[in-house]
C-alpha cells in the first residue's frame, strides 16, 4: 500500500466529481462574475448555482449565502462584523484558533469575552453559556464539531438561549458541514462558517451563512461584490468547486454515507483499543462527527508516533502546528483536563470519503506495532512497567 | 571519506539533526549522496518572539537555531536534497535542562555553558530517542568532532576533527559511551572551506550563510538583557545581587552592581579608578563580594571539576598526564588529573593557567582523544 491518508479534518483531498465540474472554470470560462459580457454572465451563473447549492445543504436561502476566501475569513466576519468594543461575547475554550485569536483581539479591542469550559467529554454545557450572559452580551460564536476530536455541541440549545436572549450567535461548522446534516433553522443561528477544504472542496475557498436582516459590518472595502458584505472578485472555480462539494454531500446523506463513515471509523477505533493497551478515546460518550477518533496512547510522544507513521505511510496528526511546524499542545484536550503527558500522547485519526476499509486495515497493521517500539524506547514506559 | 560506522550501515536509516545552518544541512546532504535513508530534524528549542518587547529586548528578535528563518532554511534543504523533513518540539525541556541552569547560574555567580547543556539533554538525549523512536539507528550532526570505536579499549572516543579551528569537542564532553555508539560526526575530517565547496556542490541555496557563534537563544549575545527579560516575563524582577568589590587582601574598594555582571578575567566596567588595572579574579555567590586584583592574581595552578563525565577511560585509577582546555578559546594547558571522589576530579597544570572560570568546562585531552571533562568549581 503506497500512503494513505487519515488526516481530513486537515484538509481533504478534491474528489473527482468536483475537480471535473470546476475544471472549465480554470480554462475556458473564465470570465469576471461582475462583468455584463457572456463571459461574465457565465461565470455569474455558475457562481449563483453553487450559492443555491449551498444554501440548500445548509436549509437557507442562497442570498444568505456569503462567499469567503475560507473558513477563517468565515469567522473573522462574523465576529468583528458584528462586535464592537464594548461588547460582551461568549466563547468556548475549545474553538479553533480562527475564532480564539478573534476573540483575543476582540480583548484588546475592548471587548468582555467569557470562554465557557468543557466538561471531561468535551462538550460545553448549554446552561454555563445561559449563566454567561450579561446585558451588554452581543454575540455567542460557539464550534458545532470540535476540529481535534470531533465532538459535537450542543448548538440547538445554545441556538434556543440565543434566541430568548436576543443575542446574535455565530456557530463555526467547518468541521462539521459535510459530515453531518446541518439545519440553520434548527440550530436557530444567525451565522455559520463553512470551508470548503474540510469538504472535498478547494482550499481557499469558504462560506458565511447570515441570517437575513443580520447587519454586518465588512472588513473588505472595495466593490459591492456579495451584496456589499465582502468585496473582492469572486473565486470562481473555487466556489464552484464548494457548490458541488455540497450538492455531493447532501447526496450523501441521502445514501447514507454519514453511516458507511461512521462504521470504518469505529473499526478502526475499537481494534486500536484492543490491539493497543493503555489507549482510550478523547471525547469517548460524547456525540461526535463520524469521520474523527482521537486516541491516546499513554507513555509515548504522539509527535513521534506521527512522524514514525508517515515515514511508513501513514498520515495522522496531533495537536496544532506552530508557525514552525513543530507540534504544540493540544488546547482542546488540555481544556478537557487531560493531564498534560496524556495530551502529548493523543493521536487524531480523521477519515474522508475516499479512505476504504482496505487503509483502516493498513493503519491497524502499523499502529500497534509502532506504538509498541516507541513504548520500548521510552524511558517512562520502562520506569512506570517497574513501578507497577 | 566514508567511516566504517557508516559503511556498515549502508542500508540502514540515520536521522539528522539540522539546524538550518551550513555544517548540518551539508552533513544531511552528504549522507544523502551517499545513499542512506536520512530523515531531517529541527529542534523547536525556544520561541525567539517570547520575551521580544520585554524591558529592553528588541520587538523582532533574530536567534540563531530556533528562528522561523532557520527552519525554513532546513526545510529548504531536505526539499532540494530530496528527505523527510520534521520539526519536533523540545521547548519544555530546554527551557528546564537549559534556559533555567543558564539564568541560576549566573545569578549565583557563575558562567555557564548552554550549548554543552543543550547537547547533553537535548541533541544527544531528546533528539536521540526521538531518531530512534522513528526508526533511525544513527543520529548525526554537523559537529566538527570525530567519533571512533578503539577495539583494544573497548570504548567508544570522542576526537578532536581535523580542522582544529572548528573543534566542538569541548561542547561534548559529556557524551556518554552509549550516545557516542549512535552518534555519526561527518563533518570530523573536512575543512570549513570543503564544506561550503560541498554545500555548493549540492545545490544548497544556504551554502554562503555565515557562521553564528552566538548563544541561539539570547538575540545579539545581550546575555544581561536576556535575563533581565527572562525574570520579568517570570514576574520576578532581577534579584538584587549587588555587593561590595574587594582586594585578594579582603580590603573593600567599591560597591558593585551585581554579580551576574561579571565574569572572572574581566577588566572593563568595574567602576573603580586606580593606578594599575584590576581584573575580576573570583565571585563569590555567598557574599556577593567580587573580588578583583593585578593581572598576576588572575592564574591558577590547579582547579576542581565536578560532574565528571569520562570518555576514554572508565575510571581514573592514578594520576594520568593530559592537557586541559578550560574555555572554549583556549589552547589545551598540559596537567595532571585525578580522582578525588566519585564524580570530582582535581586538575594541577604545569604552568599556571589565566581566569580558571566556574561554570566552564574543564576538557581533558590525550592528543586528540577526549579523556572526559567536567565543570569547573
Amino acid at each position: 500500500m503506497g500512503r494513505v491518508y487519515f488526516d481530513n479534518n486537515a484538509t481533504t483531498p478534491v474528489l473527482a466529481e468536483v475537480f471535473d465540474t470546476m475544471r472549465p472554470y480554470l480554462g475556458e470560462h473564465f470570465g469576471n462574475a461582475s462583468s455584463i459580457h457572456h463571459h461574465g454572465q457565465e461565470t455569474r451563473a455558475a457562481v449563483e448555482r453553487a450559492r443555491e447549492s449551498i444554501a440548500e445543504l445548509l436549509g437557507c436561502r442562497a442570498s444568505e449565502i456569503v462567499f469567503t476566501s475560507g473558513g477563517t475569513e468565515a469567522d473573522n466576519l462574523a465576529i468583528f462584523g458584528l462586535a464592537a468594543a464594548r461588547d460582551h461575547v461568549i466563547s468556548s475554550t475549545i474553538e479553533h484558533h480562527a475564532v480564539l485569536n478573534s476573540c483575543k483581539h476582540l480583548e484588546c479591542l475592548g471587548c468582555d469575552i467569557t470562554y465557557v469550559p468543557v466538561d471531561g467529554r468535551g462538550q460545553v454545557d448549554p446552561d454555563d453559556v445561559r449563566r454567561a450572559l450579561r446585558p451588554k452580551t452581543k454575540l455567542i460564536t460557539l464550534m458545532m464539531a470540535n476540529n481535534e476530536t470531533g465532538v459535537l455541541q450542543p448548538v440547538e440549545e445554545i441556538g434556543k438561549i440565543a434566541a430568548e436572549a436576543d443575542v446574535y450567535f455565530h456557530t463555526d461548522a467547518v468541521q462539521a458541514a459535510g459530515k453531518v446534516p446541518i439545519s440553520v433553522k434548527k440550530i436557530e443561528c444567525d451565522l455559520l462558517s463553512i470551508s470548503g477544504h474540510k469538504m472535498h472542496a478547494l482550499q481557499g475557498v469558504g462560506a458565511l451563512y447570515v441570517r437575513k436582516g443580520t447587519l454586518l459590518q465588512p472588513m473588505l472595502y472595495g466593490g459591492s461584490h456579495e451584496r456589499s458584505r465582502r468585496a473582492g472578485t469572486e473565486n470562481v472555480p473555487g466556489i464552484v468547486a464548494l457548490g458541488k462539494a455540497a450538492e455531493l454531500a447532501r447526496q450523501g446523506f441521502e445514501n447514507g454515507g454519514d453511516a458507511v463513515m461512521s462504521a470504518l471509523r469505529d473499526r478502526l477505533q475499537e481494534s486500536l483499543l484492543e490491539h493497543v493497551d493503555a489507549t482510550g478515546v478523547n471525547g469517548d460518550g460524547a456525540p461526535r462527527v463520524p469521520n474523527t477518533t482521537n486516541i491516546y496512547f499513554d507513555h509515548i510522544e504522539g509527535e513521534a508516533l506521527v512522524i514514525a507513521l508517515d515515514l511508513k505511510g501513514l498520515a495522522v496528526s496531533t495537536g496544532a502546528a506552530c508557525s514552525s511546524g513543530a507540534i504544540e499542545p493540544s488546547h482542546v484536550l488540555t481544556a478537557m483536563g487531560l493531564r498534560p503527558d496524556r495530551a502529548r500522547a493523543s493521536i487524531r485519526f480523521s477519515l474522508g470519503k475516499q479512505n476504504t476499509s482496505q487503509e483502516v486495515a493498513f493503519a491497524l497493521s502499523l499502529v500497534p506495532e509502532t506504538v509498541s517500539r516507541l513504548r520500548e524506547l521510552s524511558p517512562v514506559y520502562h520506569k512506570q512497567a517497574v513501578s507497577n | 571519506m566514508l567511516g566504517a560506522k557508516r559503511q556498515m550501515l549502508n542500508t540502514k536509516t540515520i536521522a539528522v539533526a539540522m539546524s538550518g545552518g551550513v555544517d548540518s544541512s551539508t552533513v544531511a546532504a552528504m549522507l544523502r549522496a551517499e545513499g542512506h535513508n536520512v530523515v531531517g530534524l529541527t529542534m523547536q528549542l525556544w520561541n525567539q518572539r517570547r520575551l521580544a518587547g520585554h524591558s529592553g529586548m528588541p520587538e523582532a528578535v533574530q536567534g540563531r537555531c530556533c528562528s522561523l528563518d532557520d527552519v525554513y532554511d532546513a526545510r529548504r534543504v531536505a526539499e532540494t536534497i530530496g528527505i523527510p523533513y520534521y520539526v519536533v518540539n523540545h521547548q519544555e525541556r530546554f527551557e528546564r535542562d537549559v534556559v533555567r541552569p543558564f539564568v541560576e547560574e549566573y545569578l549565583s555567580g557563575r558562567t555557564p555553558i548552554p550549548c554543552s547543556l543543550c547537547n547533553n539533554h537535548l541533541k544527544f538525549d531528546q533528539l536521540l530517542m526521538v531518531a530512534r523512536q522513528i526508526g533511525a539507528d544513527l543520529l548525526a550532526t554537523g559537529h566538527y568532532a570525530r567519533v571512533e570505536y578503539d577495539e583494544s579499549r573497548g570504548r567508544w572516543l570522542l576526537k578532536r576533527p581535523t580542522d582544529l579551528s572548528k573543534d566542538q569537542t569541548y561542547f561534548l564532553f559529556g557524551l556518554t559511551q552509549e550516545q557516542l555508539s549512535s552518534t555519526l560526526f561527518p563533518l570530523g575530517e573536512m575543512k570549513k572551506p570543503e564544506v561550503r565547496e560541498l554545500a555548493r556542490k549540492s545545490g544548497l541555496a544556504l551554502a554562503e550563510k555565515p557562521d553564528s557563534q552566538e548563544i541561539c537563544f539570547v538575540p545579539g549575545g545581550d546575555y544581561k538583557r536576556f535575563l533581565d527579560a527572562y525574570l520579568a516575563e517570570e514576574g520576578d524582577s532581577l534579584p538584587d545581587t549587588s555587593g561590595e568589590l574587594v582586594t585578594t587582601s579582603g580590603e573593600a574598594i567599591g560597591q558593585h552592581s551585581g554579580i551576574h555582571n561579571f565574569t572572572v578575567g574581566q577588566r572593563k566596567g568595574l567602576g573603580v579608578a586606580t593606578g594599575s588595572p584590576l581584573y575580576v579574579i573570583q565571585i563569590k555567590g555567598d557574599s556577593r563580594q567580587v573580588v578583583v586584583g593585578p593581572s598576576e592574581e588572575l592564574y591558577s595552578h590547579t582547579l576542581r571539576a565536578r560532574n565528571v563525565n569520562l570518555i576514554a577511560v572508565d575510571d581514573l585509577r592514578e594520576r594520568m598526564r593530559v592537557a586541559v582546555k578550560i574555555r572554549h578559546r583556549h589552547e589545551p594547558a598540559p596537567a595532571l588529573i585525578e580522582s578525588t571522589s566519585a564524580d570530582e576530579v582535581l586538575v594541577t597544570f604545569d604552568q599556571p593557567q589565566r581566569a580558571v572560570t566556574p561554570g566552564q568546562a574543564a576538557v581533558f585531552y590525550e592528543g586528540d582523544v577526549v579523556v572526559g571533562g567536567g565543570w569547573i568549581q
